[in-house]
């Protein structure tokens, strides 16, 4: 695969060689094509692609982005140090080198990590790209007044001894944070307050690409990006449409991870989601920009049709939707309740609630999705060969609980999502079998975690037992999949919390242990470590392992799924057919 | 009041009270025995429009009225799933027409496979109660303070007349939405199922009661002028008296009129607050919810939005036939 591609890219530098035998590749059209292996592979250039997104932008500035179909398209018009590996399958779970020679080199422990850049790359007007404007572009996503959508991942790492922004900056060239060191134009430096050994994912992080700081606008910075990337701004409606065109300044000799085949991306935004899909399905349209999938309609459409299905992708997330089995609350203070509550749900009802097997996901046995390095089979309660429950432990461990006829609690979901709402209606139903009557209570989405179940003390004085939730890896990766949901020292009383109550000793100390260890292999042991802890304290219903149902418009060339961006079409590789 | 024995007597009509028009008492003998009520009555049968609205609307109330015997006949419980009849990946129910069968008259709900014949026999339960209870509420309210207002006239007309204007100008949909939403899931002594019913009685009825309220404010008013009270009037009849002998029995006409056109609009308002969500919780059956988990399979399941859908449709023109042969009926020059 990798001498493929490369072989790829020295075709494309020579010119124009189209027919590409990639061994991986397919040009078969059947369903699943574009997972695990490129579908209609190709180097042929030209054409526009048209892309069309249901909302609008969160933002197109680096500094202030988080939502994963931004992660994937600014690569288009922006270079960070490093990225995932433009292929399909697990290989694109690794990290390689982009403005970077090479991944980082870190010391002894862990603390500090220094890249050294590739030469020859210059922003779009032509000035060529510096260290210097590497650490202004993280200096000024630190910034959460100007920038409040970015991740806050710089800000809780680095050791920046009170520093808060280039805007506020008193050193001339505005690069006074100490926790970025630049000797020269192709070195930078990075120091960490504590050891952290994946440091190379936030070298991926849009905030690392470069912004000239001539040319930075703070909040109007999103009307025009300036380019390091295959394409640039050509016109930008902020919440109508932008197009893209090539950036004569990008060098792909620099670059051995862009295609950048079509000439032109257009990108409509705030489109009927309906409107979308049809689109979609009759080829007036080639890329669904949020990458969310089919909606409900056109994958019924899609799945019962031959002829459409073969043009679909059902793509792994690294997302899980499960449900919280409160301890705060009685008897769910009791394991054997917590037990109970395992073994009488309905495992295949949870699944049916998402979009069943294909368009839904897998049933989940434990919380790490399968794809995450460290994620071992985990089964404690049988999920997967009792995939209705198993009334009769589900019996025997509310006889052990003390309560042998059942209890009342609640169970919540987020009133605007239809998925939650039957997985609730699910929970209702077969819980309900062994006696565990379940009231169903709606909480709006945007305060979901603020005001209501993530409020610790809210929670408990509603007696909301069983809270139905889903959670997302910003990357594959253990650490960033658990921490947020597991460690029990990141609930806070006033509510906002992510951890819906799972608060169990030893698994934050196999956080701490994990965050410590500098060796690949042996970290990635402790995430699966910390599963089976949470699985055994019962404190989690998984529900399911999250697919998407993708359409790939039978024009669109070079499409696979990237498994390091999440389940997504990889857009710097995508053609189009003229 | 007594003055015309011949209609007073006549007590089983349901406007007995009704002071005779001047001229009453020149009329023939033949016509002597009918009351207003037996005129309304005969005019209202000859309504055939009006008449099949009634029909159906006394077919909703029983069927809603009898929703769990008849589901246990033909049917299933409105809440139970059947997910062998629904595809697992399609989510759509398996089998032509929504999975229309005798067992299933109306097919399955996608996903779940809920029964949706039985869930829109008790959506009825759940739109009829809250419509009906909510019409009585608002009608009680503006009744009062409209006839107050119209027979006191002054300062308590100013009042009460200031506050409908606010009610009216009350963004009501916004107010009910809010309001069902913060309301907790225990209050008042009641929870579940009966607080939100109870909470959306209230809300719809209480700010619903100006439009009620005006049209009895100015009955009264033109009424208040009339001989037949100034007469009682004169004869030392004082205010209570009045207004329950003269003025309300006047009144009873126009208020059965706008009370049967009130309620399809509740009707619609119960189901627009079902339909965003504000209303009663699943997994009770409602028409509005139905409706707002249609949207998502409507292309693939029409079934699932046609029913409930029609069940609101029929139940509103229902109500709003009858009401209009109502007043037609009781007052012939609204004509």
């Amino acid at each position: 695969m990798g001498t493929a591609l490369v072989l790829a890219v020295t075709a494309c530098g020579g010119g124009g060689n189209s027919d590409n035998n990639d061994n991986d590749g397919t040009a078969t059209a059947e369903f699943g094509a574009a997972v695990g292996k490129v579908f209609n592979p190709s180097d042929a250039k030209g054409g526009t692609l048209r892309m069309a997104h249901g909302s609008d932008w969160d933002s197109l500035d680096p500094a202030d982005t988080y939502y994963g179909y931004s992660w994937d398209f600014i690569r288009l018009y922006g270079r960070s140090l490093v990225m995932f590996a433009p292929k399909p399958g697990p290989d694109g779970n690794q990290l390689v080198p982009d403005l970077a020679e090479s991944l980082g080199t870190p010391s002894a422990d862990a603390k500090t990590w220094t890249y050294k850049i590739k030469s020859g790359i210059k922003f779009e007007d032509g000035t060529p790209v510096t260290s210097k404007d590497v650490k202004y572009a993280v200096e000024r996503s630190l910034d959460k007044e100007t920038f409040p959508q970015g991740p806050t991942y710089f800000n809780d790492f680095l050791d920046l001894q009170g520093y808060t922004s280039p805007y506020k900056d008193p050193d001339p060239e505005k690069l006074g944070l100490k926790a970025i060191e630049t000797p020269d134009d192709q070195t930078i430096i990075f120091k960490l307050k504590q050891p952290f050994s994946g440091f190379d994912y936030f070298a991926m992080l849009p905030a690392t690409i470069p912004v000239p700081r001539d040319k930075d606008t703070g909040t109007k910075y999103k009307e025009h990006p300036i380019s390091t990337g295959p394409y640039m701004f050509e016109t930008n409606n902020l919440g109508k449409n932008f197009t893209l065109v090539r950036n004569p300044n990008w060098d792909p000799a620099t670059d051995p991870n862009r295609k950048a085949l079509p000439d032109r991306i257009e990108v409509s935004l705030n489109v009927n989601a309906d409107d979308i899909d049809n689109r979609l399905l009759a080829g007036d349209l080639d890329v669904f920009v949020e990458q969310t999938g089919l909606g409900a309609a056109a994958r019924a459409k899609v799945l019962a049709d031959e002829n459409l299905k073969k043009n679909a992708d059902a793509a792994s997330l690294a997302r899980l939707w499960f449900a919280v089995v409160n301890p705060d609350v009685a008897p769910l203070d009791n394991i054997h309740c917590r037990k109970a509550i395992l073994y009488a749900a309905d495992h295949e009802g949870y699944q049916r609630a998402y979009g069943g097997p294909i368009a839904g996901g897998d049933i989940a046995t434990s919380l790490l999705p399968p794809q995450i390095p460290g994620a071992r089979k985990i089964d404690l309660y049988n999920f997967e060969s009792k995939k209705n429950g198993d009334l009769e432990a589900a019996k025997s461990e509310l006889q052990q609980c003390g309560q042998p006829n059942g209890f009342s609690t609640t169970v919540t979901y987020r009133a605007e999502r239809p998925a939650e709402k039957a997985t609730a209606e699910s929970l209702q139903q077969s819980l309900a079998r062994v006696g565990i009557k379940l009231t169903i209570k709606p909480y709006p989405q945007a305060d979901y975690t603020k005001l209501y179940v993530g409020k610790p003390d809210f929670a408990k004085a509603n007696n909301l037992g069983v809270i139905i939730y889903g959670w997302g890896a910003d990357w594959p990766d253990g650490f960033g999949f658990l921490q947020q949901i597991v460690d029990s020292r990141v609930i806070r009383p006033q509510g906002g919390n992510t951890n819906l109550g799972i608060k169990i000793p030893e698994v934050d100390q196999l956080l701490d242990q994990a965050l410590q260890t500098t060796d690949k292999a042996a970290r990635e042991k402790l995430w699966g470590d910390i599963d089976q802890k949470v699985m055994e304290n019962a404190m989690a219903l998984p529900g399911i392992w999250a697919k998407v149902l993708h359409y790939r418009p039978p024009n669109l060339t070079n499409v696979y799924v990237s498994e390091g961006l999440g389940g997504y079409y990889d857009f710097v590789s995508l053609g189009v057919k003229q | 009041m007594t003055i015309d024995a011949g209609k007073a007597a006549d007590a089983s009509a349901p406007f007995g009270d009704v002071p005779p028009e001047p001229s009453a008492g020149a009329l023939g003998v033949k016509i002597e025995g009918r009351s207003l009520g037996r005129i309304a009555w005969n005019r209202l049968k000859r309504d055939r429009v009006a008449m099949t609205g009634g029909a159906v609307v006394i077919f909703l109330v029983l069927v809603a009225i009898f929703a769990p015997l008849i589901v246990k006949v033909i049917g299933h419980p409105p809440n139970e799933f059947h997910q062998n009849l629904v595809d697992p990946s399609l989510q759509t129910p398996i089998g032509r027409f929504g999975g229309m069968s005798w067992e299933f008259p109306f097919g399955v709900e996608p996903v779940n496979g809920r029964d949706l014949f039985s869930r829109i026999l008790y959506g009825a339960r759940i739109s009829l109660l809250i419509a009906s209870l909510a019409t009585l509420l608002s009608v009680l309210i503006g009744t009062v303070l409209g006839v107050l207002a119209g027979y006191f006239g002054g300062w308590v007309d100013a009042i009460i007349s200031r506050t409908m204007d606010v009610f009216l100008a009350f963004p009501l949909l916004l107010f009910a939405i809010a309001l069902a939403g913060v309301v907790p899931d225990r209050a008042f002594g009641a929870s579940g199922d009966v607080l939100r019913v109870g909470l959306l009685i209230f809300i719809i009825g209480f700010f619903s009661w100006p439009y009620i309220g005006r049209i009895v404010r100015g009955q009264t008013l033109s009424l208040r002028e009339r001989e037949f009270i100034e007469s009682a009037r004169s004869l030392g009849a004082r205010a209570p008296y009045i207004i329950f002998r003269e003025v309300l029995p006047n009144l009873v006409a126009p208020i059965l009129v706008y009370a049967t056109l009130l309620i399809p609009t509740n009707i619609l308002f119960e189901a627009a607050l079902s339909f965003l969500g504000v209303g009663v919780r699943p997994p009770t059956a409602t028409w509005g919810g139905m409706l707002s988990d249609s949207v998502h399979f409507y292309q693939v399941t029409p079934h699932f939005m046609i029913f409930p859908g029609l069940a609101i449709f029929v139940t509103v023109l229902a109500f709003n036939l009858f009401g209009d042969g109502l007043r037609d009926a009781l007052d012939p020059r609204a004509r």
